[in-house]
């Protein structure tokens, strides 16, 4: 089962959790298996249109989603994927 | 750098700069660089703070600050460029007598104005290197543009409850902020350190990280973070860095790029270039504090809190419904859409997106407060605390 890493501001709904195992073959299927455990959550992550979100990048061993072979990017049972949103604090 | 003579060092310099003249990679021409080089920082706040005072005491010649916002007892807990005797004075100010103090030396612009699309390229024209300590997309945007557009290097980090991202983004050699997100979040879906929070030690982390990779690339030292993301999580104490490609379908510095010029980046955003609740969305949608207070004598008024939990013990309106605004799309069979309804939250941001939600789910009979219960502590309950 590959581990799905939630940033913080999304972790309020993942019930706190940090990190999520989830079934998947590819990140897609992750994916997928990540918004059906925490529906709350999916409306963060995908548009109406059920396409991921442009803000949400997701990375493999250092490696954008993008720059491999997207949503069908293969996971192992082990692979870290880590979601990282945009986040905008600073100044403030 | 900006000179192509590199100034000198008087003997007070040298001995200033005495533990920077010992590294090899700085020496006495690096620090001469750095005396010849200029920064622009955006923000003087949580980021600004760290980075201003590590680059002044660094000895980068010249530094420009932008900000237009006043210092408020509440950045106290982070902004550590401002003290308790600067509450009320301008940021730009405060973070100048106090730079000034650190270091003499080094001279110090201030910009009291928002960053916009009007005056970005003329302030940021005048600088060899750009320092992103913004609080909201619509600035970090122009920023990013504005790198591109001028061919300068711009150091970016951002920071949120715990977590903390930086990056060096450079067009000419490397990926730029649209590259990584091509655009921005929907309007609420991200909220900002002054509804979230932030960990007040979290943008010293952060930008003093900001603060190590302006310094390199000035003096073209080291690795900087181009075409590389730094994570920073400091509950688990992590770092992790992921690699950055440039984008080629990237608008602003792709090979097909379409934006040529600065643009509205409000506009492009959806969301005001601050993070100040003062939007009361639609027209007649808004109640005041004063307001409220005449209309709390009907009993049928639903008062909704969407703040979370744990801000309740702050502060707290009796008879209030709380469901925080992350839940309210799974509960909302627990209101009545017959009743009428005011919502509120810390300060009138989070409310709005609910009044949004509940406008959309056929509720008709709902108001904002505007300026959230803070604004109830300030005009109808003043021994209420404000946060």
């Amino acid at each position: 089962m590959p581990i799905l890493r939630i940033p913080t501001p999304l972790r309020s709904y993942t019930d706190g959790q940090i990190e999520v195992r989830v079934d998947g073959r590819n990140i897609g299927e992750a994916m997928e298996a990540l918004v059906a455990k925490y529906p709350t959550l999916k409306p963060h992550l995908y548009n109406g249109d059920g396409r991921l979100r442009p803000f949400v990048n997701l990375f493999i061993s250092e490696h954008n989603m993008k720059d491999l072979d997207g949503l069908s990017t293969p996971v192992e049972p082990d692979t870290r994927v880590l979601l990282v949103p945009s986040i905008a604090g600073g100044r403030g | 750098m900006t000179r192509s003579v590199l100034p000198g060092l008087t003997r007070d310099e040298i001995l200033r700069y005495s533990r920077h003249l010992l590294i090899p990679d700085v020496g006495l021409d690096g620090q001469r660089k750095l005396k010849g080089s200029s920064a622009l920082i955006i923000g003087t706040g949580g980021l600004g703070s760290p980075v201003a005072l590590y680059l002044a005491a660094a000895g980068i010649g010249r530094l420009g600050l932008v900000d237009y916002d006043v210092v408020d007892a509440s950045n106290l807990q982070r902004q550590v460029i401002h003290g308790t005797g600067a509450v009320g004075l301008l940021k730009v100010e405060s973070a100048r007598a106090r730079l000034l103090d650190l270091n003499p030396e080094v001279e110090v612009e201030v910009y009291n104005e928002a960053f916009t699309s009007a005056n970005a390229m003329q302030i940021a024209g005048d600088y060899d290197i750009i320092l992103d300590g913004t609080d909201n997309f619509p600035t970090r945007y122009l920023t990013n543009d504005v790198a591109v557009f001028l061919g300068k290097p711009n150091v970016y980090a951002s920071i949120y409850r715990f977590d903390g991202q930086v990056s060096v983004f450079d067009a000419r050699r490397g990926p730029c902020y649209r590259c990584l997100f091509p655009e921005p979040p929907p309007p609420g879906l991200v909220p900002s350190c002054a509804e979230g929070g932030v960990l007040g030690v979290l943008p010293g982390t952060i930008g003093t990280i900001q603060a190590t990779e302006a310094l390199k690339v000035l003096l073209d030292i080291g690795d900087p973070l181009i075409g590389r993301l730094l994570l920073y999580d400091a509950l688990d104490m992590s770092f992790e860095v992921v690699k950055l490609k440039k984008n080629p379908k990237c608008r602003v510095c792709g090979p097909a790029a379409d934006i040529k010029e600065l643009i509205d980046y409000e506009e492009f955003c959806g969301v005001p270039s601050h993070d100040h609740a003062t939007d009361t969305g639609r027209p007649g949608l808004g109640i005041t504090a004063l307001e409220l207070k005449d209309r709390l004598s009907q009993n049928d008024l639903i008062l909704l809190d969407v703040r979370e939990p744990h801000e309740l013990e702050i502060s707290n309106l009796p008879h209030s419904v709380n469901i925080p605004l992350g839940s309210l799309a799974a509960r909302l069979a627990e209101l009545d859409s017959a009743r009428e309804m005011v919502v509120f939250c810390k300060s009138g941001t989070r409310s709005l997106r609910a009044l949004e939600l509940l406008a959309s789910a056929g509720f008709k009979k709902v108001k904002n407060l505007e300026g959230g219960i803070n604004a109830w502590a300030r005009e109808v309950d003043t021994s209420m605390p404000i946060y």
